[in-house]
């Protein structure tokens, strides 16, 4: 099957009745596992309101990206409601990684968020179909269904993601977290459903670096496309093949 | 010749003496358990980049020594080998309690262990972790209804179908412990194909020497008989055991050096890995595999009770010890994600990872352990599963009798 049950891709408040939705679907069929399985097998998301004819990507070019600014983590920060710490526990859902080629010396900085796979490794092995893709590329984890089991910390060739340690405070209503569940960078996909852009891409933009361009990998008139197309872009990790749906270039 | 079963009386002090550690054992796990639930796991030494700590250890061990307590049954019963018959219910009593305390530790170490319902009634079928879920299950009742084609009349003539349904499912169930490692391609440690064949390997080892120990100490206890005859089979079988397991090991990491890009990893276990390298090299080698192989195979040692019995235990250590180096070492390594550059960040991006287990941690894994004994001890005190004497007489008169 290609995708887990999700009767409701949109998350802002869809959240609860997506939750009721699975439950009563679940419920019904989870006394036979061979009912189930069929079940699931046939259980198309409803798309009112993504659609497959978009795949949401990231294109990011390190050569305007300046060593030791931080300005796409702290309004990620900001966004999402995350307290910024960066001590092994606290969650990080875009990192700014720094790297020197061991041959050459040349030295490059790259923001890293979630590379929204195709081929998510990390919800191949979701034992609860917890984490997600929606139709439009972007991979999401329910925090309703995660049971904290880091199977996906385990299986992210990215480190993506991170675990909800302690009990949290001052949430952004718009973006729910909980202790003990698993979450990574959303696309800040409640902004990307009301057309705005990430909160990375808009900071990096505003600091004129205009390192980041968003936009939908699947329509040819957009600006990431038509790069995509005319320059050599790289994905991390490229030998997995889960093309990514975030690309560098100057790599 | 006919063997007779009895409960044990269990009425001595020794009992109850034992009872009441691991009670107190079981309690401090489910009270740690519950102290992570209220605060998180801030409260222990796991972190995003160790994300599987000590409880994973002590539950993947259980899990894969409930598979291997099992084998002593099948060969009883899927092998033929009537020698072993007497001890069948007891495979299956270790196998079915060595899982339970395997599993409960696993549950209670999830973020969320309150939606275990969640777990439950929500399968990914992409998953080997929901597969798992299943084959546990699957486990659990299959072992239930071939110790009653063991137990009661009406069920013999179940007993050998049962009995091979029963190995083929733990030989699948094993596999499917190995894969939860040997799916994660991103991580160099487990992108093995060879991690399911060697977990099935140290599932004999593990089983065995669990249930050498458990079987000793409870005829002693008892002041039953116990033969010769018996031990010495099983203690050589035990030692043939860690041979192939330190074989096993010894292919992987053959493999892995011989695939230039695993080097870096290699390099890491075996020589600059500090404690992982230490672990690997006193805990799993020297003292699970090399040592216990000696005592045992060893003229004089050999036929002591005392030196078998501490060869067991050594195997076990080992186990606990390659369980380590597998799942902690496995993550302490860096990912790599930029081949031939050096990488660093403020998620501790190209560094090994640190990890110190809390004390939580080690009472989890402990008190995973204490309830699958509790288990074994209760139910040998009032069911009927252990044979009353297994003297060389008797055993001889078994072995004659296939
Ligand atoms: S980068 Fe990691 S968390 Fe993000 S989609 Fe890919 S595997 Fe999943
Ligand atoms: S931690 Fe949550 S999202 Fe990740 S694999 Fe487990 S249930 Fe799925």
């Amino acid at each position: 099957m290609s995708e887990p049950l999700r009767p409701e891709d949109k998350i802002e408040n869809g959240d609860r009745r997506a939750f009721l939705a699975a439950t009563a679907a679940v419920a019904g069929t989870a006394v036979a596992p061979g009912v189930l399985l069929y079940g699931m097998a046939q259980a198309k998301p409803a798309e009112e309101a993504v659609s497959a004819k978009v795949r949401w990507g990231m294109l990011i070019d390190t050569s305007k990206c300046s060593t030791g600014c931080t300005d796409c983590v702290t309004a990620c920060n900001t966004e999402n409601g995350l307290a910024g710490k960066t001590g092994p526990q606290d969650s990080q859902w875009i990192r700014k990684v720094e790297i020197k080629n061991l041959q050459t010396g040349a030295k490059h900085s790259l923001p890293m968020p979630c590379q929204h796979c195709e081929h998510p490794p990390c919800v191949d092995v979701c034992p609860t179909g917890a984490s997600f893709k929606r139709a439009d590329g972007i991979v999401l984890v329910d925090r309703h269904i995660c049971i904290g089991c880091r199977y996906c910390m385990m299986a992210c060739p990215y480190k993506a993601r991170s675990l909800v340690h302690e009990p949290l405070t001052d949430q952004n209503p718009e973006v729910p977290r909980g202790m003990g569940c698993v979450e990574a960078c959303t696309f800040c996909v409640q902004r990307v459903d009301r057309d705005e852009t990430p909160a990375c891409v808009e900071a990096c933009d505003a600091a004129g670096h205009k390192a980041m361009v968003f936009g939908n990998l699947n329509d040819p008139e957009s600006e990431i496309a038509k790069t995509v197309k005319t320059y050599a872009t790289t994905e991390v990790r490229a030998d997995l093949n889960l093309n990514t749906g975030v690309r560098y270039q100057g790599i | 010749m006919k063997i007779a079963f009895r409960e044990i009386e269990g009425k001595s002090q020794g009992y109850w003496g034992l009872l009441a550690v691991l009670a107190v054992l079981a309690a401090l796990g489910v009270g740690s358990a519950l102290y992570m639930e209220h605060h998180g796991h801030i409260v222990t030494g796991m972190d995003n980049q160790i994300v599987w700590g000590l409880p994973h250890v002590f539950a993947v061990f259980l899990i894969v020594a409930a598979s291997g307590a099992l084998n002593v049954a099948s060969i009883a019963t899927v092998f033929g080998k009537t020698l072993y018959k007497p001890l069948n219910r007891l495979s299956g009593l270790l196998a079915i309690a060595l899982l339970a305390g395997g599993l409960m530790v696993l549950v209670l170490d999830l973020g969320r262990a309150d939606r275990l319902i969640v777990a439950m009634t929500y399968y990914n079928f992409k998953s080997i972790f929901a597969w798992n879920v299943i084959l546990y299950n699957g486990f659990f009742a299959i072992v239930i209804a071939y110790l009653w084609t063991m137990m009661d009349q009406k069920g013999q003539a179940w007993y050998k179908a049962v009995g091979t349904f029963a190995f083929v499912w733990r030989l699948i169930l094993t596999t499917g412990t190995g894969s939860i490692f040997g799916f994660l391609v991103a991580r160099e440690a487990y992108d093995a194909a060879l991690l399911a064949p060697t977990f099935i390997v140290f599932s004999f080892n593990y089983g065995l020497a669990v249930f050498l120990l458990v079987l000793m100490g409870f005829y002693a206890g008892t002041g039953r008989a116990l033969g010769d005859k018996m031990v010495n089979r099983m203690k050589n079988l035990l030692g043939v055991f860690i041979a192939a397991s330190l074989y096993f090991v010894f292919v992987y990491h053959i493999t892995n050096l011989y695939f230039t890009k695993h080097h870096g990893l290699e390099a890491f276990i075996l020589m600059n890995g500090g404690i992982h390298t230490l672990l690997f090299w006193v805990g799993q080698i020297i003292l699970g595999y090399l040592l216990p192989m000696a005592i045992l195979f060893s003229p004089n040692l050999g036929n002591n009770r005392g030196w078998i019995a501490l060869a067991s235990l050594l195997a076990i250590l080992g186990g606990l010890a390659q369980m380590y180096v597998t799942i902690i070492g496995g993550q302490a390594y860096p990912i790599e994600m930029f081949p031939g550059y050096e990488v660093s960040s403020s998620f501790y991006d190209g560094v090994v990872h640190a990890y110190s287990p809390s004390g939580l941690e080690l009472m989890l894994g402990l008190g995973g352990v204490a309830v699958a004994l509790i288990l074994v001890a209760f139910a040998v005190k009032v069911l009927r599963f252990l044979p009353e004497r297994l003297d060389d007489e008797i055993v001889s008169a078994l072995h004659g009798a296939k």
